[in-house]
């Protein structure tokens, strides 16, 4: 009755149909295709031509959509039951790392476990949504307050755990995550406005409590120029590269910022900087569509979820994703401080883009398990 | 359970909310793109042009600098190809077994290398060798050390060294003329400097050089008129001199009196301009050109020649000087020993301050200015040269029956070297002036008419007494050739003001052969230490050594011996309607 066989009358079953009896939603693997694909062919001119870093990314991409795969077939009732569990252990390991975790340019976010090292916070990124939607599943909705005061906490201990890394993106990113798990949740937008009321009382508190180099970051967003070689530099150069670029973009392997060194990171978290010089306006218009694409498709699947947590969970991994493309690119172009996010599936590096690919693989286990409620 | 009723409320989302979540995504997209768009449409020209001011580079490409060379063509300064070795300090110091390399290299202690590195840790441009060899320079890019490179540029070699030094002059570390011709000729002489547009990466490494360029234009050689043959025999001789009568310094000109070219020019103290260190001191100057001086009793002939140009005087007048001094006003004009009653000739040879006085005080003050006028006193060398001292010679309503007196054997006013060579050329060239020049292509001015032919002609004879028997510069004599000249041993202004007693500029200038002059010299020995200072003594016999060397390498043939005013034809005569008793040469 949960599976049952589907239209069987039909001859010749499309390939979304086959797919999807894998467990695999077809529109979305083909928009991360696109994506994985642009990101490996920019990758190799943000990197000043190495095969070596294309083939490690491919690797990791292979792995990714390994994962995915595998994590799809699970049901999401299995992951609205292990969540708290997941959740538990990532906070325990959150408290290790800033207890005995290794420390990589002055921060401290990697755990290292003898055959592998780890970040917790990448984990969190995925707990926090599921976390949140299975605690608000089998509530009354809206939640009551002190229902939403639990979730608060839920949100806010990971979100100071990574912080105090510090780990800033990553703790946007979480907190995001959380957050739009209880929007979608429909908690009164009284609260949110006291909440926000409440936070930008606290503004100048957590001013404070930012690292030196963090308010640098922000004040340097707001003028670059005062320091063009110093905390400047990232941001001017990234503007110059993209400036650059025009209407239609110097072509592939012809951007001169990332290729002659003075582009830094160019081939992690500025290589949105490296892809807007070589292929332009249109380019940057292209690749936001295809994000923008991923994302509806997520809050299509998250409108078709049968259940609160499906549909929390979805609706929240879509829309963090969105915050993850958009922090990134604000940060690139010059509207929001450096604070060290990636460009989700793009930038080099293994670990999101595994963590990414399993957050998909939830949302197609969303899509794909779906019963026919009557038929 | 499909038909299940959960045992919870849930309300669905208010449709705001799903508005509020496209809306936001809308956002986000809106602004992503509008600021993409406002970086790549509005500001695009801008953020390009901030980008090629950060990695495109204009390397210049120097100019080969023009090469200078006597009228023969040899050469006294030239430019070869060096390299320069610069580095990025940082980039460097990451590889410490490279800077030892290029250190040991270099020539240079790898510690202090490095230490020179580590101050200038912050710069992105340092120069870590002096010019070198291309082929050196390669010894050391070979090494491929990180930050290391190299820059094409030329040095100056002057391969006459210090026998030009002062008329040649320098350049500086940039390549530009400093002193000399060097710097009077620079705009000649140096290349126009091409350029070349790069790509270079952060770490200064040229990436792609296919841009436009532009190449160098080299610089004009210039030719001078100065006889290297000529110019080391006055230096030998001159520095020999200063060493032998102890002197402060000294000078030589050597001139060709019918074109004004200026054969030879050498000063002391001397410098060897390949010699930074030497550059310093004042051994750079070329005192021919840049020193005034008092010409004291060599203008006596420029006096008599004016004289005899108004018809005041003739060649055979006779004037008493009798006894030995004359007082004008407050002044005693002396002479060291009374000659009596004498011809202008005598005058000369024993050089009586007391004769030209009266002749001074005879032709009037405006006579006698005039007369100087003609002469080029009054105005400007145009040498070209940087830093040529103005004569000076005050206007004669200034001048009183004093000044008109000490004017005329040569107080009062001041020359250079060049203003009596140039006057003296008009004399040696039958009374037309000639200006004076250094480069071989300076357009040839007119000549100048100083006095008459005639005038000219007779000057020359009452001046040839003054090497011969009894006359006060018999060691300026050449044999085989008639030379006529004059001496003079002027005393120096005290620092204290009023005249120095035992400092002296001891001079003698000259011309031969007396018939047809061709050549015109000028020896100056700067304060003889050594016991004589008398031009006669002091001035004279280098003056012979270097005219003789001239003559001899310009073929000038040797004059007429047998002509009645010839100095060996008839000597004797002449000396005993002199009779005088002479011991010591005149002033």
């Amino acid at each position: 009755m949960l599976s049952a066989p589907r239209r069987s009358s039909r001859p010749e079953p499309s390939l979304a149909d086959s797919l999807e009896r894998w467990h695999i939603d077809m529109w979305l693997l083909l928009l991360l295709l696109a994506i994985g694909v642009i990101g490996l062919v920019v990758l190799y001119s943000a990197s000043g031509h190495s095969l070596d870093q294309v083939m490690n990314q491919g690797e990791r991409w292979i792995i990714g959509l390994i994962v995915m795969a595998v994590v799809a077939q699970a049901p999401p009732e299995w992951y609205r039951a292990i969540a708290p569990w997941i959740y538990s252990v990532t906070v325990i390991l959150l408290i290790l790392t800033l207890a005995i975790g290794a420390t990589a340019k002055g921060a401290q976010r990697w755990l290292d476990l003898g055959f592998l090292r780890f970040q917790p916070s990448e984990m969190m990124k995925l707990a926090m949504p599921m976390t949140v939607a299975a605690f608000l599943h089998g509530r009354n909705l809206p939640p009551r307050i002190i229902t939403m005061l639990i979730a608060l906490v839920m949100v806010l201990v990971p979100f100071a755990l990574i912080a105090k890394q510090p780990d800033l993106g990553t703790a946007l990113l979480v907190i995001a995550a959380g957050f739009f798990a209880l929007f979608f949740a429909g908690f009164r937008w009284r609260w949110m406005i006291g909440a926000l009321a409440a936070l930008g009382a606290a503004a100048p508190l957590m001013w404070n409590k930012l690292h030196d180099y963090q308010r640098q970051r922000i004040l340097t967003l707001l003028d670059p120029e005062s320091d063009p070689l110093g905390t400047g530099y990232h941001i001017t150069q990234s503007k110059i590269a993209i400036g650059s670029g025009g209407l239609f973009g110097k072509g592939w392997l012809n951007g001169s910022q990332a290729k002659l060194d003075f582009l830094p990171e160019s081939h992690t978290d500025f290589i949105f900087a490296v892809y807007s010089e070589e292929f332009g306006l249109l380019g940057i218009l292209l690749l936001l569509i295809i994000y923008l694409a991923v994302v509806a498709r997520g809050l299509f699947i998250a409108a078709r979820a049968q259940d609160t947590f499906q549909r929390l969970l979805a609706a929240s991994l879509s829309m963090t994703f969105f915050i993850y493309v958009f922090i990134n690119m604000g940060m690139v172009i010059g509207l929001l401080p450096v604070v060290g996010v990636p460009l989700p599936l793009v930038s080099y590096g293994g670990t999101s883009i595994v963590t990414l690919l399993t957050g998909f693989g939830m949302l197609m286990s969303v899509q794909t398990h779906r019963k026919l409620l009557s038929s | 359970m499909s038909s299940a009723r959960p045992n919870y409320v849930t309300q669905t989302v208010p449709v705001w909310r799903r508005w509020a979540v496209l809306g936001l995504l809308g956002l986000g997209v809106v602004v992503v793109f509008g600021r993409a768009f406002q970086l790549q449409v509005l500001q695009r020209d801008f953020l390009v042009q901030e980008g090629d001011k950060r990695h495109i580079r204009t390397l210049v490409i120097p100019g080969h600098r023009g090469a200078i060379r006597d009228r023969r063509g040899e050469p006294l300064a030239l430019s070869a190809p060096v390299e320069m070795i610069w580095a990025v300090p940082a980039a460097l110091l990451e590889s410490p077994q490279h800077v030892y390399a290029v250190a040991k290299l270099l020539g240079r202690n790898p510690k202090d290398l490095q230490d020179f590195l580590r101050n200038r840790k912050d710069r992105k441009f340092v120069y870590i060798s002096d010019a070198i060899s291309p082929a050196e320079a390669e010894r050391v890019l070979s090494l491929k050390a990180p930050g290391v490179f190299s820059e094409a540029a030329y040095a100056r070699y002057y391969p006459a060294g210090e026998v030009a030094g002062q008329v040649v002059g320098f350049c500086g570390r940039d390549g530009r003329g400093q002193e000399g011709l060097e710097l009077a000729q620079e705009a000649a002489l140096a290349g126009k400097a091409g350029a070349r547009r790069v790509i270079r990466d952060r770490t200064g490494r040229v990436v792609e050089d296919n841009l436009e360029s532009k190449d160098a234009l080299s610089g004009k050689d210039l030719a001078l008129t100065i006889d290297l043959r000529i110019q080391y025999l006055a230096y030998r001789e001159l520095k020999a001199a200063v060493a032998r009568n102890n002197a402060r310094g000294g000078l030589v000109v050597v001139a060709d009196s019918t074109t004004g070219e200026i054969l030879a020019m050498a000063s002391q103290p001397g410098f060897n301009p390949n010699n930074v260190e030497d550059r310093k001191g004042g051994g750079s100057r070329n005192r021919g050109i840049t020193d005034g001086f008092e010409p004291g009793s060599t203008v006596k002939p420029l006096l008599v020649a004016q004289a005899l140009e108004l018809g005041v005087y003739q060649p055979t007048s006779h004037i008493d000087t009798t006894p030995g001094f004359f007082k004008v006003g407050a002044l005693t004009v002396r002479d060291e020993h009374p000659q009596g009653d004498v011809d202008l000739k005598v005058l000369l040879s024993k050089s009586s301050n007391v004769g030209a006085a009266k002749i001074g005080l005879a032709l009037g003050a405006e006579s006698v200015w005039s007369g100087y006028q003609r002469f080029g006193f009054g105005e400007p060398i145009y040498s070209g040269f940087p830093g040529e001292a103005s004569p000076v010679l005050r206007h004669y309503s200034e001048w009183g029956q004093i000044a008109t007196a000490t004017a005329s054997y040569g107080y009062g006013l001041s020359l250079t070297a060049m203003h009596l060579v140039r006057a003296y050329a008009a004399l040696a060239n039958d009374g037309l002036m000639p200006q004076l020049r250094l480069l071989a292509s300076a357009p040839q001015v007119p000549p100048q008419r100083a006095v008459s032919a005639v005038v000219a002609s007779e000057m020359r004879e009452l001046m040839e007494g003054v090497v011969q028997e009894g006359g006060t510069a018999q060691r300026a004599a050449i044999p085989g050739y008639r030379v006529a000249g004059k001496t003079g041993t002027i005393r120096k202004v005290a620092d204290s003001g009023g005249y120095a007693d035992k400092r002296h500029q001891s001079v003698f200038i000259g011309m031969l052969p007396a018939e047809h002059p061709r050549l015109v010299g000028l020896v100056m020995i700067d304060e003889p230490g050594a016991g004589d200072y008398y031009g006669g003594l002091v001035a004279a016999p280098v003056f012979s050594t270097v005219m003789q060397g001239a003559a001899r390498l310009l073929r000038i043939p040797p004059g007429q011996m047998n002509l009645p005013t010839s100095p060996i034809a008839a000597p004797i005569p002449t000396r005993q309607t002199v009779a005088l008793p002479i011991r010591e040469p005149r002033t």
